[in-house]
């Protein structure tokens, strides 16, 4: 099981931990991820905003490099994921913005490199029952809200990530974890993303309601797969109690934290001290597989 | 511009029922879309949700008629910028100038270098103070730019765009 490792901007600032939970659960459970010499920027929101050629061109010369290494191409940034997916649809649907990205790259790119988020190669190609049975500890009933936010899973028919208004693809970890994954309305409501440093007040009051529901229904802690949203739940919690008084402190944690946690992972490892809101109470609830039966 | 069709929204609102920001905008995406119908002109791109939309999608995914509402959103972004509109709250504009710039510069994104950018052209230097040490100590934010990009074709790709855009013009 090899992919080529596409770890994006955030593996170096703010979702650190995203990727050192990612790299060490891979390693844990024999996946190779060869990280791609070279790679760039996807551009994200402002390339997109800005010209749709260079929002292709960007994420495409990372797939040019993936397609030199013969991989399928491997993310955990639910927004490199989804500007590298619409790279691929544009290449392949609009001719005329292939033409410009050929000319922008210096060689044609025909969009065929598959492009897959970590949580899908844990569950289609390592599968559930592998992952099961390479567990050591268990969530032991945690009560998980699993939010997928925007990227993931919009717009479908370019990403063809999951069921885009009900995904299940992070409780189906949760579940296979031995933690609770709960039903709630919010899985693909937005966090207010992009506008987490233009529009804060905007992004307060997003994450909020998603915060608030994800109480509502109980939450020990949410489960997320996407640095924007990571940061935003996480780093807004301190701004909601400024405005709103509302103390959620409620953990917000990578799927990927989750699971190198009950593979027996150690927490530094996993980068579990970079998190804002501590998850402590979390790591506290693991228990021992064996001790279940 | 985008290929998008327009013309078969029959304003049904779905849009407006799922966007996360419908409530704090003036004009939610139906109200865009039939101003576009009727031929606005360049008052459209003041509508603050040019530059309030989250680009979330959920429009583009519940629009019955399947229009692909964010791109004519981001269709509109660019005109406002051609147009020299003048900058909304929070001055996304120049956000989207100063990242691009880094990622051109760098092949990679310079957190500390754009934040810094951004603060300066907005005054906002008090904003998130409180934040910043904490999130230094736990190196989210990396102090030196981001090293190991091809930056050669990072350049090669903005210089490309730059040219399409002035023999467009």
């Amino acid at each position: 099981m090899k992919y080529a490792y596409y770890p994006g901007c955030a593996s170096d600032s703010t979702a650190r931990e995203q990727h050192a939970s990612c790299v060490a659960v891979a390693r844990s459970l024999g996946i190779d991820l060869a990280e791609i010499a070279g790679w760039i920027c996807c551009g994200t929101t402002p390339a997109h905003q800005t010209d749709r050629v260079l929002a292709a061109s960007l994420p495409a010369a990372n797939l040019v490099r993936a397609q030199k290494m013969g991989l399928d191409i491997v993310v955990t940034c639910a927004a490199c994921y989804s500007m590298l997916k619409m790279a691929n649809y544009e290449v392949l649907h609009h001719p005329q913005v292939r033409e410009h990205v050929s000319e922008a790259l210096g060689q044609d790119y025909d969009g065929s490199v598959r492009v897959r988020h970590f949580v899908e190669v844990l569950l289609e190609d390592v599968e559930i029952d592998r992952i099961r049975k390479a567990l050591k500890h268990s969530l032991n009933g945690l009560k998980v809200a699993c939010y997928y936010g925007c990227l993931l899973v919009r717009p479908p028919e370019v990403n063809q990530f999951d069921d885009p208004e009900n995904p299940t693809s992070l409780d189906r970890l949760v579940t296979a974890m031995g933690g609770e994954s709960l039903d709630w309305p919010h899985k693909v409501e937005c966090c207010g993303g992009a506008l987490s440093l233009t529009r804060t007040d905007v992004v307060v009051k997003l994450s909020d309601a998603v915060l608030t529901m994800a109480r509502a229904a109980g939450a020990d802690c949410v489960a997320v797969a996407c640095p924007m949203c990571q940061i935003n739940l996480d780093l807004r919690q301190s701004d909601i109690k400024k405005e709103t008084g509302r103390d959620h402190n409620l953990p917000i944690i990578y799927i990927t934290q989750l699971l190198g946690l009950c593979l027996g992972i150690a927490a530094d490892e996993l980068g579990l001290e970079k998190l804002m809101v501590s998850p402590e109470s979390v790591v506290k609830r693991l228990t021992r597989v064996e001790e279940l039966v | 511009m985008t290929d998008v069709d327009m013309s078969v929204c029959f304003q049904c609102k779905k849009c407006d029922s799922g966007c996360p920001v419908s409530n704090l905008t003036g004009s939610p995406p139906s109200e865009i879309l039939r101003r576009l119908h009727l031929a606005a002109g360049n008052e459209l791109l003041t509508s603050d949700l040019v530059w309030m939309c989250v680009s979330c999608e959920t429009c583009f995914a519940r629009c019955p008629m399947g229009i692909d509402i964010p791109s004519v959103i981001d269709a509109l972004r660019g005109l406002a910028v051609e147009r020299k509109t003048p900058a909304p709250e929070g001055n996304m504009p120049l956000f989207n100038r100063v990242f691009l710039k880094t990622v051109k510069f760098f092949g990679r994104t310079y957190d500390l270098g754009m934040i810094v950018a951004h603060k300066i052209g907005t005054r906002t230097y008090m904003k998130d103070a409180d934040k910043f040490p904490v999130m230094l100590k736990k190196r989210k934010i990396a102090l030196l730019p981001p090293r190991g990009a091809d930056r050669k074709m990072a350049k090669r790709i903005f210089d490309s765009v730059r040219r399409k855009k002035e023999s467009q013009k």
